[in-house]
């Protein structure tokens, strides 16, 4: 049996009437003691016996490869194989890509592919031999700079409409400016890392990766075999930010060289090695035109982007996803361009899109505020759209509003005096800026399985806990539903052989396979209403008791020693049509801006968000703190440089590529609205998990902007370029 | 070579390669895999243990410089059951994927010591005297740990906690 649903229209609020109050709270995570004692095992740990080493070699440069000193490396102490071999990958898969990435690995197509895979007795005597290997590159090499090479325009993201060049000639009020932004990286704490192990013709592979049942078929497809016989297992996830959505050349590598050898075999992405042969972010230039009345209403938006990846890979960041809906003006021009370029692949990084989309528009309106002499709040406020701009249909709910009120309010924003270099202390300009926040919401099928028995339920999906909290949402939802306390409810996660849920990634984890765990628990709630003669709707279960009318009885005795299975199966249907659905928010920072040195310190920021139903305050908000502290990096600190001559990623480590420290945060404020939204799903809940970054950097800018007067387009915000600024 | 090294109070015999660090003597010769790496080259903090009571970055260093030495993980931070600091991360959501949690936890430990101790940090107003678990010098001197997670109020919020009960 099984609880099916195609998500065509509303749901009702069933959550709010429920009985045992566990949905919604800050429960703490219930792997939370595992994960603080070192019991929790993450991919490269827990090996099977007789192990063996794997480290793969990376390319220096583009170019035909021959290994040189082949036969010295397999003779090395401990060396029991060099592997190159057609089936390894170039680069990851993308997200939910379902088949094989580019393989093959006689030719590197951008510095720091990885090439060959050295295995030894020993993970010293793999690295020692893997820098031993000698390879040779010749033939030639492929353009590197997006802006040197004829472009390919994307057409799914072309939205044009009026005429723009009229609007900014007859507007009251216009910006035009080029923003760019730089390559970034995911940079998850756990390498990337895969143990492979055959048993006749069906491999298990323990793995770091946000998508197993995407990530199966693409192993399968990668190896030539059939996803019946691919097992993959990650319980636990050491972060993913995008860089885990794909089977990545690691877990490949290990597949086939496991099966060559007979034996298991562990292979751990060096950290250098992270930031290459996993996708990166793209670099983007983006070309921003605004025109407004005089009353601040926008008549015209361009946003034209230039955006690159290698060769045949189907993803091109999505620049302007938040552009389609986020505000209205007649006149519109969208626009992208794809740079066919041998940089190392690029793809999904934490809100692929908006997460540089929304942030260089929302520096862009501050300009526009700037230029109309207009709060920029204020300016938000009147540029809230009736219905989504270009597709003419509905919002879902639209919370733009109320986040930037309560933000405002809470923040103490209007007290700011609007003038720029307004407020010195000692050396520093202090400022403050604000950015609104936008994320589309996407439901994506998904299937879980819910056992009941006297002991309390047991949750099974393949879905993975990248630490976003679905531990405990999926225990919180069947609790909630089963009338059980949250330790009688267990939650297994991340084994190909549970019912596939969602995967993690593009922040619909949460609402999908939750609603999948929902369908599943509320099958279980029809048969439990069934065996007592009533109706699920006055059905109450709470602290294992069950409810019908006047009769109570323990859920024990309605079992009667056996146990119930339900299945939940959820599917986008309708809705996506019908509707426009997207999570709002509203940022806030004070920053000060050092006029001797250029540096930027921020002295506390706040973001109010608004996603549907909470299920977790305490996760919501960890994850809300994530998105605000990695726009932080993106406005100050992170990027990287690419070899002008080779392409290769010059600060490749986490020395050189600065993610913000503990130190370069400040306090942060989180408050959530309240929101229910009927068209998400049965339990009415949105992602959570990009919001926060969708914005947050341009907050800083323009708090930077409002302190010392300078504007920056060219992020990061680096002391070089502020400095610069405050000389002229 | 061979070496002995107490760990969590149970001394260990190994015989190593030479180039095995201390981390990897851990996790892969004594299948204490609490400690993680993060980058094996000493810009993470993942991998931080306390050797005869200090915090260090095991991947930079080698097992066998740690002949007679006493370790401490974050197996070892748990005496039976998860002491203060650790049920503090739990409640305020001190992590969220977990991996750079062992090092926050072990790191956090020292660095309560160091307070404890005097000594002094890059943002103390003195170099003598007492410094109290203000935020800027807990972010100051837990600045060797990344969270990529980010999880830095939750952090701060759990040593705050378990460094004013302590
Ligand atoms: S693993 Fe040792 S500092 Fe990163
Ligand atoms: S909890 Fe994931 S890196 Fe800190």
């Amino acid at each position: 049996m099984s609880l099916d649903m195609k998500v065509d229209g509303k749901s009702k609020n069933r959550a709010d009437d429920l009985a045992q109050g566990i949905l919604g709270t800050p429960m703490d995570r219930p792997e939370g003691l595992l994960k603080v004692t070192g019991e929790a095992l993450y991919a490269a740990e827990d090996l099977p016996g007789n192990c063996t080493f794997g480290m793969l070699v990376s390319a220096p440069a583009q170019g035909d490869v021959t290994l040189s000193n082949e036969a010295e490396i397999r003779d090395m102490p401990g060396v029991l194989a060099v592997i190159h071999d057609p089936r390894m990958v170039r680069n990851a898969a993308q997200g939910t890509m379902d088949e094989a990435p580019v393989q093959g690995v006689d030719h590197a197509a951008y510095a720091g592919q990885a090439v060959a895979l050295v295995v030894a007795e020993s993970f010293e005597a793999a690295r020692h031999a893997a820098q031993s290997v000698k390879l040779g590159l010749s033939g030639e090499e492929g353009p590197i700079d997006p802006q040197a090479v004829e472009t390919e325009e994307s057409e799914g993201n072309r939205f044009v409409r009026g005429d723009l060049d009229k609007a900014m000639a007859s507007a009251a009020h216009t910006v035009d400016a080029v923003y760019t932004t730089p390559s970034m990286t995911s940079a998850p704490m756990e390498p990337h890392a895969a143990v492979a192990w055959w048993d006749g013709d069906k491999v298990t592979v323990r793995a770091s990766l946000q998508m197993l049942k995407y990530n199966r078929n693409e192993l399968a497809d990668c190896l030539g075999i059939d996803s019946e016989n691919v097992r993959l297992l990650s319980p636990y996830v050491g972060g993913g930010f995008g860089s885990k959505l794909g089977i990545s050349p690691e877990a490949v590598a290990a597949a086939i060289a496991a099966r060559e050898l007979g034996r298991p075999v562990r292979v751990v992405l060096h950290r250098r090695q992270m930031f290459e042969v996993v996708t990166r972010r793209s670099e983007t230039r983006q070309h921003i035109r605004l025109a407004a009345d005089g009353d601040g209403r926008l008549t015209g938006l361009g946003h034209e982007v230039l955006v690159s990846n290698l060769p045949d890979e189907p993803f091109s960041e999505p620049v302007t996803q938040g552009t389609h809906f986020a505000y209205p003006a007649e006149n519109r021009l969208i626009r992208k361009e794809v740079a066919r370029i041998h940089r190392p692949a690029a793809g999904s990084v934490r809100a692929p899109g908006e997460a540089v989309g929304v942030t260089t528009f929302e520096a862009a309106m501050d300009e526009l505020a700037c230029a109309a002499g207009m709060d920029p709040v204020e300016l938000r406020l009147r540029n809230i759209p009736e219905k989504d701009p270009e597709q003419g249909i509905p919002f879902s709910s639209h919370m733009l509003e109320p986040t930037l009120r309560e933000g405002a309010e809470r923040f103490g924003w209007f007290d700011r005096d609007p003038e720029l270099r307004a407020r010195r202390e000692g050396e520093w300009w202090i400022g403050t800026g604000m950015a609104a926040a936008f994320r589309v919401n996407i439901l994506s099928e998904a299937q879980a399985r819910v056992r009941l028995t006297a002991g309390g339920a047991v949750v099974e999906t393949d879905q993975t806990d990248i630490g976003t909290g679905t531990y405990a949402i999926l225990t919180q939802i069947a609790g909630e539903l089963l009338g059980l306390p949250a330790d009688k409810v267990e939650t297994r996660l991340g084994d190909t052989d549970l019912p596939p849920g969602s995967g993690s990634g593009g922040s619909w984890g949460a609402a999908s396979t939750g609603s999948a765990v929902w369908l599943a628990a509320m099958e279980l709630r029809q048969r439990i209403a069934d065996a007592m003669g009533c109706d699920e709707a006055e059905l109450t279960l709470k602290d294992g008791q069950a409810t019908c009318g006047n009769v109570t009885q323990p859920l024990e005795e309605i079992l009667g020693g056996e146990s119930l299975v339900g299945h939940g199966h959820v599917k986008p249907g309708d809705a996506l049509e019908e509707v426009m659905q997207s999570t709002y928010g509203a940022h806030f920072a004070e920053v000060a801006v050092n006029d001797v040195t250029g540096e930027t310190r921020v002295r506390r920021m706040l973001g109010c968000f608004a996603a549907g139903r909470i299920l977790n305050e305490k996760t919501a908000r960890s994850q809300c703190h994530g998105g605000m502290i990695w726009g932080i990096g993106m406005a100050l600190t992170e990027g990287v440089t690419h070899d002008r001559r080779t392409g290769r990623m010059v600060n490749r480590d986490l020395a050189e590529y600065h993610v913000p420290v503990n130190a370069d945060v400040p306090p942060l404020e989180v408050h959530f609205v309240e929101e229910r939204d009927p068209w998400a799903g049965p339990m009415q809940a949105k992602g959570i998990g990009e919001l926060g970054i969708c914005g947050a950097g341009a907050a800083v800018l323009n708090a930077i902007h409002h302190a010392c007067g300078v504007r920056i387009r060219d992020l990061p915000a680096t002391p070089d370029k502020v400095l610069a600024g405050l000389l002229q | 070579m061979t070496l002995t090294l107490t760990v969590n109070g149970t001394e260990r015999q190994l015989e190593l390669d030479p180039r095995v660090t201390l981390l990897d003597a851990l996790r892969v010769h004594l299948d204490l895999t609490g400690s993680k790496k993060g980058c094996d080259h000493g810009q993470c903090g993942a991998c931080t243990v306390l050797v005869n009571g200090r915090r260090i970055n095991s991947c930079l260093s080698l097992a066998v410089m740690h002949d007679g030495d006493e370790i401490t993980t974050v197996e070892g931070l748990a005496n039976g059951k998860p002491g203060e600091l650790q049920q503090a991360f739990v409640e305020h959501d001190g992590f969220q994927c977990g991996y750079c949690t062992p090092g926050q936890l072990c790191s956090a430990t020292g660095m309560l010591q160091e307070l404890a101790e005097g000594w002094p940090s890059h943002v103390s107003e003195t170099l003598e005297g007492e410094y109290g678990l203000t935020e800027a010098e807990i972010s100051e001197r837990m600045s060797g740990n990344i969270c990529r997670c980010s999880c830095y109020p939750g952090i701060n919020a759990a040593i705050r906690q378990a460094g004013e009960r302590a």
